[in-house]
């Protein structure tokens, strides 16, 4: 089995994270780049199936080249290769086209499962698994608190407002995991020295083809701004009318 | 997330550019250990120290060890699934062959690997180091039946191993002891006898303990002489590698101590004991000694690890504790980092530290010259640069980790003294240091003893010329540097003069240079420490980094100008000699005003 994992690099969760105000992106030089923790938990499940069986485990990112010290980390923890799309065209890019270009990748690079995260802990969309689902025409099992996969499927369990879901699908497909899975292991000293021999394969866009390269819709920033400062909030001092003056001040906004 | 930040940053600049890591590198052997991938290794084990070890240390500390009525041993409950994973990522195979399994990696790196998985929990580090110095004796002593039965295991951290050396009656000297081992007729050997203070004797994070016990076979010579090294493992080993019966050792208690209460320190039994002699009879002491450097520049390392604890939590706390108005600020209070005595606690600590770091690792690297330099001479030097500052390692680390430990609970205030901040644990924890291991005292004697005569002097003599080349540099380096250079110069002639004084009068007056032994090893890790940390600040001058080079010039200058000087100050104690020390009696000791004899009472 072929089990792709996306992986992003991501600020550190820990540190300050900025926008650039001038380019409306992320900026990077901000704080230490890091693997994200929600991929390591989707990696953890790839190689807790490759722990027993026979896998082939890919991790697999976009972005810019400092992203292959995250690749590194994740070969680090088990991955047996990496794939890094690399290319200054895509600085920028958007959800719809970064779901184009990573359903490009996977397209060429072959999958029997793709796991990713639910949501990027930077971007925080959490609509990427499906694009890419989407795009690649296969089922997608969002969201999953828990993952079993067999050699011909994958099965999990989602919460909902409600309770809980069961949802299975035949391979191939996407799935997407939450921070309930298992928490993912730490490198092992020797595999640190043994992701130093490691395949990492660099792809351009020109790689990917001409569907790729060319997105149809792209989102355009048009204006930044720094968030406004807080201001000092209401303080209601109770002087018998404190219940009053608070039921107003929420139907204000109503909020009730 | 736990509160320590591991120093990867630090430890990487010190390798690269103090103590001259990239030449160990470079030996035959250590070709797959070049810097960035020791770097990227320290990297991750400080990921793994932070987030697993290191929160287990408080609770560990309050839970304790406990001996259970069938006389097995629990350690803290977070201890044993982070010693699962501790084995998992393999971080306790780093330094040892490739042959049986480890990681081929120098000494030095195991080391700078030592000093965090100390800082993170240090009861819990106790393990594994007790595994090291094990392992350390059957490389270097046991036959290769032996080494492929225990090593592997031992060196992946899946069974775990014991130093048995104190009786009640036998403990600086180990001579004294009498634990008995009779020859049987299958080639074996019996045990039978007490041993105390025995770290991880007993306990339910391994399978598998391996003891090496020292014992007295029949007939052997008294005192050290007769002394020989078996392996008594907790339970035999089949031909197959799998577990047997429980061999005749047993856990009779464990202690009740001021600090580590995580590690459990065992009274260990052993009745008819089955046990395999390492290399021949009375070969006992000899195997001690291999593993000795590399173990006290260990425990010195604890005294670096916990003091560095301490330190960051003081810190943190320094800079959230507001307290009284600083000169010159504005507002209801600041934060007690912004006045001066708080100032001083904190940099002393932070020069101390960076000092003894440099001090270990310098020591270290030698390590890994004195076995791996292909020149045989070059060999040689570094065993005996080793064996200069071993003892001065092991001492003036876990001295300045009790000093330093105190001090980082005093920037607390009373909060410090109260168990919920975590300050006092560190103080605890570390007092144990100055003493196991061969007391500081011991370290002392050793020094003056045993040290400072190898080759008349000369050994000495030319390290402390090595050092002074660095006045040459700072001269060379510009007026920032002066006076770091004007008080290392003033601190080295007096040093030399005390060392002229210990060789002069050692032969001729052994008890005047013991007297003196211990003030004197402070000097030499005083001036050592200077010495290293005017290095580093020589060397960050290069680095395209004035941040780091502001730091380190800092630190270097703040530990001439404040520190250093104390070392001219214990001249007198060093040369004074005995006559003070042994000039009253026991009697006069325990009671100076004692009624004169038949004087009238009213």
């Amino acid at each position: 089995m072929k089990i792709v994992v996306l992986v992003k690099q991501v600020p550190d969760t820990w540190g300050a994270r900025r926008l650039n105000l001038d380019t409306g992106w992320l900026d990077r030089g901000g704080s230490e780049a890091v693997i994200d923790e929600i991929d390591e938990r989707a990696l953890e499940a790839a190689l807790a199936y490759q722990d027993s069986n026979d896998a082939e485990v890919v991790a697999l990112t976009m972005g810019p080249d400092s992203a292959k010290d995250m690749l590194r980390k994740s070969l680090a923890m088990g991955a047996d290769s990496a794939v890094h799309i690399l290319d200054s065209r895509l600085a920028g890019a958007d959800l719809a086209w970064t779901a184009r270009v990573i359903a490009a990748a996977l397209t060429k690079l072959g999958y029997d499962l793709v796991i990713a995260g639910n949501e990027s802990t930077d971007g925080r969309g959490g609509v990427l698994p499906a694009l890419v689902a989407e795009h690649l025409g296969v089922p997608l099992a969002s969201y999953l608190d828990s993952v079993a996969i067999t050699a011909d499927s994958i099965a999990g369990e989602r919460s909902t407002e409600l309770g809980t879901m069961s949802v299975r699908a035949p391979l191939p497909a996407v799935i997407s995991v939450t921070e309930r899975t298992a928490e993912a292991r730490f490198p092992n000293f020797k595999g640190i020295l043994r992701a130093k021999k490691k395949p990492v394969t660099v792809w351009s866009l020109d790689d990917l083809g001409a569907d790729a390269a060319a997105s149809p819709v792209r989102s355009v920033v048009l204006a930044t701004s720094e968030r406004p400062a807080r201001s000092a909030g209401t303080q209601i001092v109770d002087d018998g009318t404190a219940g009053v003056e608070l039921a107003e001040f929420l139907a204000a906004r109503h909020l009730i | 997330m736990s509160n320590y930040r591991p120093p990867v940053s630090d430890l990487a600049f010190v390798l690269e550019h103090v103590v001259g890591y990239p030449d160990v590198a470079r030996l035959p052997g250590f070709e797959h250990a070049d810097l960035a991938t020791v770097v990227e290794l320290l990297e991750q084990c400080g990921d793994f120290m932070a987030n697993v070890v290191a929160p287990t240390n408080q609770p560990g500390d309050v839970e304790g060890a406990r001996r259970q009525p069938d006389g097995s041993v629990t350690t803290p409950a977070s201890f044993k699934p982070a010693y699962r994973q501790y084995v998992d990522a393999g971080w306790g195979s780093v330094p040892f062959p490739e042959e049986f399994d480890g990681g081929g990696f120098p000494w030095s790196v195991g080391l700078a690997i030592q000093e965090m998985l100390a800082s993170s929990n240090m009861a819990f580090a106790l393990c594994p180091l007790l595994t090291q110095g094990a392992i350390d004796a059957l490389l270097h002593h046991g036959d290769q039946a032996q080494k492929l039965r225990y090593l592997p295991k031992m060196i992946s951290g899946e069974w775990t191993g014991t130093m048995n050396l104190t009786e009640p009656q036998a403990g600086s000297d180990v001579g004294a002891l009498t634990t008995r081992a009779v020859p049987r007729a299958d080639g074996t050997y019996a045990i039978t006898g007490q041993k105390i203070y025995i770290t991880y004797g007993e306990h339910d994070m391994a399978d598998q303990i391996v003891h090496l016990v020292l014992a007295r076979t029949p007939n052997a010579p008294a005192g050290t002489k007769g002394i020989s090294c078996f392996i008594v493992p907790k339970f035999l080993v089949n031909d197959d590698g799998s577990l047997g019966e429980h061999n005749g050792v047993n856990c009779l208690s464990i202690e009740h101590k001021l600090g580590i209460h995580g590690a459990p320190t065992c009274v260990l039994s052993y009745e008819d004991a089955t046990g395999y002699l390492i290399g021949e009879e009375n070969l006992g002491m000899r195997i001690m000694f291999v593993m000795m450097n590399s173990a006290r520049l260990s425990v010195g390392t604890q005294g670096l690890a916990i003091g560095e604890r301490a330190y960051q939590q003081a810190l943190d706390f320094a800079q959230e504790r507001r307290q009284g108005l600083a000169i010159g600020a504005t507002g209801v209070n600041s934060a007690i980092i912004d006045h001066p005595d708080v100032r001083r606690m904190l940099l002393t600590q932070k020069a101390y530290l960076a000092a003894l770091r440099r001090l270990m690792l310098f020591n270290a690297v030698h390590m890994d010259r004195s076995t791996h330099d292909p020149d045989e001479t070059g060999r040689a030097r570094a065993n005996e640069i080793v064996g200069l500052l071993t003892p001065i390692c092991k001492s003036f680390g876990t001295d300045l980790g009790v000093e330093l430990t105190s001090l980082a609970l005093q920037v607390y205030g009373g909060m410090g003294y109260i168990e919920e901040t975590g300050a006092s644990q560190h103080y605890r924890d570390v007092r144990i240091t100055p003493i196991y291991e061969g007391t500081n005292g011991i370290q002392a004697a050793d020094l003056v003893g045993r040290k400072l005569g190898i080759r008349d002097g000369a050994s000495v003599t030319e390290f402390l010329s090595t050092m002074r080349e660095v006045e040459a540099e700072l001269a060379d380096a510009g007026d920032e540097f002066d006076s770091i250079r004007l008080e290392l110069g003033r601190q080295f002639d007096t040093l030399e003069t005390a060392t002229q004084w210990m060789l002069r009068t050692g032969r001729a007056d052994p008890n005047a240079v013991l007297s003196g032994s211990t003030p004197y090893l402070r000097m030499w890790g005083l001036c050592t420490g200077g010495w290293l940390l005017a290095r580093s600040a020589l060397a960050a001058r290069g680095i395209d980094d004035a941040e780091l080079a502001e730091t380190q010039l800092v630190l270097a200058r703040f530990y001439a100008e404040q520190l250093l000087p104390q070392s001219g100050g214990l001249f007198g104690a060093a040369t004074a000699g005995s006559r003070d020390l042994f000039a009253l009696d026991a009697a006069a000791l325990s009671d100076s005003a004692r009624l004169r004899q038949n004087a009238p009472l009213n």
